[in-house]
């Protein structure tokens, strides 16, 4: 009896190729796909929305630039929403390079708003380690943990800080969080412990672990989850920023990986026939 | 004597920072707030302790010629450069030891420690993760094989998670009736991450959380030992 060919594996250099060519192309010629907005973005959206103009408002800069795609743009996003509300907002960061990543995120979005002045409208208080006790510490007093903003300017000086103690004159917080320290000690604390609304963004593959703190106790408001939650934040504040544009190659990448799913077990059934026949 | 100290000191900080939570009021209060200056001052330590470490390994490496060790030499040189124009030039509005640098801002733009962050730094670290795609796609072709039944519920579960996370799955249901809006994709797998996906995440938190009162309760007492480094 003449033995079957077992079918071969594709070169994994090949499976490369066609997902490279598969995510450069939707970047160079958008195909437009469209996005519905989920009820985490728009709890999140709504929570902004809800929050009075002129309070003072946090963003949290916990997170480096590995997962720049994913978390810049809500970063911007979730700025020129604030701004848009005439929100007054402190950047802090709970990871060093997150100071970079705030200063990146203000300086793109002042050239949409470039009538929005350091010290009144927006402050870096830059990096502090420690993470969970850090935030328990702002919750007591911001300026015993923040003496001087990222640039070495003494608090007292920045305008905008001179109504801000703790946690209590904050409208809401916005931890963008890759990983520890971030956005769960964020939950644990300013709201577990000083009540303050908080809610955040965070990479897709760590979306799943914070779903069960959106509950009842409203533990977290809403959540912005990888690449699709930034560009269905942009669609709710009617931008059309880099998540949006993301948003084509990364499903023609989920696409792929399906078809590739497809193709192992197809050559996988086939091995297991040829192997019954022999 | 050397480990009962460290044991001690353990216990009354743990007895006292646990005390404070349920007491809110002086004398826990005030002590606790101190502790917590304390963890935050250390923590600071703890950054530059890293960054020695880092030299140290990497240095050994080199000067070992382990395997590998041209990349680790790399590593330290990338190292030297951002930490000589930190010193030198400064970052943001601070100025370094040579002061601005307003030379060397007039020709690139900025601050050469902000260049090399923005213009070498960002793009690796991207690349780095971005990588992650191209292995899960090839290990997806291998691995995301249907062997049992519920190897066939996971994959089943995966792909219209994936489809329901992206655009595609909101265009290829988009024609659906609005009665029938339940079975849009997006709708199917926020149903999955809402309901299955919860309830294990729940019992994970829950497991995990009852694991670190075990272990802090462990510590607190003395029996967990091996944070104190060394043999027992």
């Amino acid at each position: 009896m003449s033995q079957k060919k077992l079918p071969k594996q594709i070169d994994r250099r090949y499976i490369y190729l066609v997902l490279l060519i598969g995510v450069a192309v939707p970047l160079l010629v958008p195909i437009g796909f469209i996005s519905e907005v989920s009820g985490l973005a728009q709890q999140v959206y709504d929570m902004v929305e809800s929050t009075p103009a002129n309070s003072v408002v946090m963003i949290s800069f916990d997170y480096d630039p590995s997962t720049i795609t994913e978390l810049q743009p809500m970063a911007k996003a979730l700025i020129e929403h604030a701004w848009k509300k005439k929100h007054r907002v402190i950047a802090v960061a709970l990871w060093p390079q997150g100071v970079q990543m705030a200063e990146l995120a203000f300086a793109d979005v002042l050239k949409r708003y470039p009538e929005k002045v350091y010290g009144i409208d927006y402050v870096n208080l830059g990096f502090k380690s420690g993470g969970m006790v850090t935030i328990q510490a702002m919750g007591r007093n911001f300026k015993e943990v923040f003496p001087t903003d990222s640039k070495g300017t003494p608090i007292s000086q920045l305008k905008m800080m001179d109504s801000v103690r703790n946690f209590n004159q904050i409208g809401y917080v916005v931890s963008l969080s890759a990983g520890d320290p971030g956005l769960k000690g964020y939950i644990m604390t300013a709201h577990d412990m000083y009540r303050v609304r908080v809610s955040g963004g965070c990479t897709a593959i760590s979306t799943p672990g914070f779903l069960p703190y959106i509950n009842d106790q409203s533990q977290l408001t809403g959540l912005l989850g990888g690449l699709k939650g930034a560009a269905e934040y942009e669609s709710l504040i009617d931008v059309k920023g880099t998540a949006t544009s993301g948003m084509d190659a990364q499903s023609i990448a989920h696409l792929l990986i399906i078809v590739f799913i497809i193709m192992g077990n197809l050559r996988a059934q086939r091995i297991r026939k040829i192997s019954k026949e022999s | 004597m050397k480990r009962t100290i460290p044991l001690i000191i353990t216990f009354i900080i743990g007895i006292i920072v646990l005390s404070s939570e349920f007491i809110p009021h002086k004398p826990f209060s005030s002590v606790n707030e101190s502790l917590e200056n304390w963890f935050l001052v250390i923590s600071g330590f703890a950054i530059l302790l890293g960054q020695l470490s880092l030299l140290r390994v990497n240095t050994f490496k080199v000067t070992e010629k382990a395997e590998n060790w041209q990349y680790y030499l790399a590593g330290l040189i990338s190292f030297a450069i951002m930490l000589l124009c930190g010193i030198f030039w400064g970052t943001q509005d601070a100025a370094g030891l040579l002061g601005n640098g307003d030379k060397i801002i007039s020709s690139l733009g900025t601050k050469p420690f902000e260049y090399l962050f923005v213009n070498v730094y960002q793009h690796l670290s991207a690349t780095m993760f971005a990588l992650l795609a191209f292995f899960i796609a090839s290990a997806a072709y291998r691995a995301f094989i249907v062997r049992s039944f519920e190897s066939t519920l996971l994959m089943i579960a995966a792909v219209v998670v994936m489809l329901g996370r992206t655009s595609v799955g909101t265009t290829m249901t988009a024609w659906l009736p609005q009665h029938l809006k339940f079975l849009h994709l997006p709708n199917i797998a926020d149903f999955i991450m809402n309901y299955p996906n919860n309830a294990a995440q729940r019992a994970i938190l829950i497991s995990a959380a009852l694991g670190i009162v075990g272990s802090s309760l462990r510590i607190l007492l003395g029996i967990e030992r091996s944070y104190l480094g060394g043999k027992d």
